[in-house]
């Protein structure tokens, strides 16, 4: 991944900020230019709350080559208590915990790196609480 | 508009063909369309590829198959809408005749994808999701299909002998069809029991990386008696529907909406419902699609298509055949060209020409192609003229 592509999403994955549309106040994450919702063009910042719950999940068996090192690993769909939907790795799970409905705080952790020479990505995993 | 009918198909085995290149697969399905046919020339052609450039390091392929079929200089467009490429670009065939614009149109499908590793096809097949919201997190294809069939599961209490109900039909399917790519016949036992690729989705719930192409050629239909040697198959209805690209971000997780919509617009296009449906192509990529499909397709009441697979609702001879071929679990999943595959085997279906697995006095006949996690969409519905 180039520096700038990395960059561009550092709001997001390191802070967590939302587009709220000023029309009718749906919560965009990622930001976007249009309201899917209403058509509305007009945003604010503001930083998403970092708690949410497990909809469906799995366990990658057979991980793509950068996260060949972590398979297997869990992945959830996880609804943010403030609306988006985002799909991310769960880490420091228990037995049981794997499940629908499953409460998660988003924590800061690397997501993966690119080796010698290349960019540590850093990201959000979803912790159950 | 004029009403459109395929006048020819043309496809040959699927499977990992050293032998064969990008190219040749496109250009040997095309010549058999031609000649299936009987038609001298065509006006224009489209070709259904999803990654040329990742597969095969080529872009630019509609000038490239229109130069080694020896067809230039027609207009020759490639289609791209993952693995939707293929009805994509039926679809892109079928408006150019029906809006008068030209007569005779090739529509081809193609990918070439063994000339890879299997990691930088998996690279490759991820680009049809979300790279910077699904894909950066190290959610797989699979993966993804997993979390749905986790939701379906949770919801509708679809088991895992519903999931592998739909693998070990396909391979019986699959079995009677010379063209597929893993004819052999499977148990639901062999399904549990195989690898674990993304829980619960096992090894032989997954359809495979498939070299292949197909094509069909398309005509108005008050012309195809005059142009085709054998019985046109008329396009009745085309509908075409995009989602969110993350699957997240969908309002129902257990619901392909691209698919209900795309659906509806070409039953409504044909004045068809699905219990007028004789034979159907689905989009099974991993067997929880195919269930799923079958409910958003009006087959099924929502969270019956488990059931109805396992009790043989969907086999030859049930309620509503589905994937007579094989489908792509079975017959194979050339990602661009699978969309004009299942087409092939619906106009062969119609025409009766299907063997060991014909769907007996089989006349309206449907395909449905979809893209990643059904944010393309593609319907079409045919009838034997
Ligand atoms: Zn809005």
């Amino acid at each position: 991944m180039s520096s700038p592509r990395s960059w561009r999403h550092y709001p997001q994955r390191y802070r967590y900020e939302a587009a709220v549309c000023t029309k009718c106040g749906k919560v965009h994450f990622p930001p976007r230019l249009i309201c899917d919702a209403c058509k509305g063009r007009e945003f604010t910042t503001k930083t998403m709350a970092r708690t949410g719950k497990i909809l469906t999940h799995t366990i990658v068996r057979v991980g793509p080559s950068n996260f060949a090192d972590q398979s297997p690993f869990a992945v959830a769909v996880v609804e943010m208590d403030d609306g988006p939907r985002i799909t991310c790795q769960v880490a420091d799970w228990n037995q049981g915990q794997l499940t629908i409905g499953q409460k998660v705080r988003l924590e800061f952790r690397k997501i993966y790196d690119e080796g010698a020479s290349g960019i540590i990505n850093y990201g959000y995993k979803a912790v159950p609480i | 508009m004029r009403d459109v009918a395929i006048i020819g198909v043309g496809m040959k085995k699927c499977g990992e063909l050293w032998e064969k290149s990008l190219r040749d697969l496109y250009v040997e399905s095309a010549l058999d369309a031609i000649d299936d046919a009987g038609v001298d020339h065509i006006d224009s052609m489209y070709v259904g590829c999803m990654s040329g450039g990742l597969f095969a390091g080529q872009e630019h392929i509609g000038a490239l198959m229109a130069d080694y079929l020896g067809q230039t200089p027609v207009p020759a467009t490639r289609v791209e809408s993952a693995c939707a490429s293929g009805g994509a670009a039926l679809r892109a065939g079928f408006l150019e005749v029906a809006s008068g614009m030209s007569d005779i149109v090739l529509v081809g499908g193609v990918e070439k994808m063994t000339d890879v590793s299997g990691d930088e096809a998996t690279y490759a097949l991820a680009t049809a999701s979300d790279q910077e919201w699904e894909a950066f997190n190290g959610i797989t294809f699979p993966g993804l299909y997993a979390m749905m069939a986790v939701a379906h599961m949770h919801k509708y209490g679809t088991t895992s002998e519903m999931l592998a109900s739909v693998a070990v039909k396909n391979h019986a399917n699959g079995s009677k069809n010379p063209l597929a790519q893993f004819p052999m016949k499977i148990t639901v036992e062999d399904v549990l029991s195989s690898v674990m690729v993304a829980d619960p989705l096992h090894i032989l719930d997954c359809s495979p990386i498939t070299d292949g192409g197909a094509a069909l050629i398309l005509c108005p239909a008050d012309q195809a008696k005059k142009l085709a040697k054998k019985a046109g198959v008329k396009i009745l209805g085309c509908g075409m529907a995009s989602d969110t690209i993350a699957y997240h971000s969908r309002g129902d997780l257990t619901t392909l909406g691209a698919v209900v919509k795309a659906a509806g617009l070409a039953y409504k296009m044909s004045g068809k419902g699905p219990k007028e449906i004789q034979v159907c192509e689905v989009h099974d990529c991993f067997t929880i699609a195919e269930i799923i499909v079958s409910e958003d397709l009006g087959f099924f009441e929502k969270g019956k298509g488990g059931a109805a697979v396992k009790g043989g609702e969907t086999a030859i001879g049930g309620k509503i055949p589905i994937n007579t071929s094989g489908g792509l679990k079975s017959k194979g999943h050339p990602v661009g060209a699978t969309g004009v595959a299942q087409a092939v085997e619906i106009v062969k279906q119609l025409r009766g020409e299907c063997g060991d697995r014909q769907v007996k006095g089989a006349r309206v006949g449907m395909t449905q192609n979809m893209g990643g996690t059904g944010a393309s969409a593609v319907v079409h519905i045919m009838e034997v003229m």
